[in-house]
């Protein structure tokens, strides 16, 4: 018998949110990205000296691409789940704590879909 | 309804004030505030993507702020973050697995954590200025 309010249940904020789908989450995208870290690194060092053109046919190839994508999709879910519990650890005002969870929310998004977007364009050639 | 007020101000029992720096206690929060820097780190892998999206003018600006003193620090700094984040990620998954919290083998497992990011670090920036050169 849980003993939270029905608006604590409905937000799912707080140390114990929903049994353990962010602790699990939190993991497959870590290894996720320690994965696609390791690919990233390379195209990286592959990048280096290149000039624009090859960068532009490097980012823009289908394999790259696709890798590409779903690291940002990772890191996105990663990073929000990762600040969502540094503001809910030091942050106690209610209005304050809100108010950076929603922000949060919104940049990890933002951000996540930005770089999709770049992704894509790089390599739909347009 | 939601408590609207700021929690009542309870006396803490000291903490900080009179736990000895452990490394392990440090590396914990350093592994947070890596985790912190690369959230915002984040918008210079967006601009870096859209810029080289937008075209040969846009990355262009993003390549003087890349090879820029300003750039090469804030991006030498990110990668270390990414680096020590990542192996402070594998030291919390080998304790998830049940291993590695006795006494000699954390302290290892910290100290190779930050052995392993700075020499990673060091090595990969060798290796950018080494293919930066063809």
């Amino acid at each position: 018998m849980t003993m939270r309010t029905p608006l604590a249940r409905v937000r799912g904020f707080g140390s114990a949110r929903s049994g353990t789908e962010h602790f699990w989450r939190q993991r497959l995208t870590a290894i996720a990205n320690a994965l696609l870290t390791l690919g990233g690194v390379i195209l990286m060092i592959s990048l280096t000296g290149r000039t624009y053109p090859g960068v532009r046919q490097i980012l823009g190839s289908p394999l790259i691409a696709v890798l590409m994508l779903l690291f940002v999709l990772s890191i996105t879910v990663h990073m929000k789940i990762g600040m969502q519990v540094i503001i809910e650890d030091y942050v106690h005002e209610e209005k304050q704590k809100l108010t950076l969870l929603v922000l949060n929310t919104f940049y990890a998004v933002a951000i996540g879909l930005a770089c999709a977007y770049a992704i894509l364009k790089l390599s739909f050639g347009v | 309804m939601a408590e609207t007020k700021a929690p009542a101000q309870r006396p803490l029992s000291p903490h900080l004030q009179i736990y000895r720096p452990m490394l392990t206690m440090m590396m914990s929060i350093v592994h947070r505030i890596t985790g912190a820097a690369l959230y915002f780190g984040t918008m210079i892998v967006a601009w870096w993507l859209l810029a080289a999206a937008a075209g040969q003018n846009a990355y262009g600006v993003f390549e003087g702020f890349a090879t820029s003193w300003v750039g090469r620090v804030l991006l030498f700094g990110y990668t270390w973050a990414l680096l020590h984040h990542m192996l402070g990620g594998i030291r919390h998954f080998v304790w998830d697995l049940g291993y590695g919290f006795g006494p000699e083998e954390r302290e290892w497992l910290v100290r190779a954590n930050l052995v392993g990011s700075v020499t990673l670090t060091v090595l990969l920036w060798l290796c950018f200025a080494m293919f930066g050169m063809r």
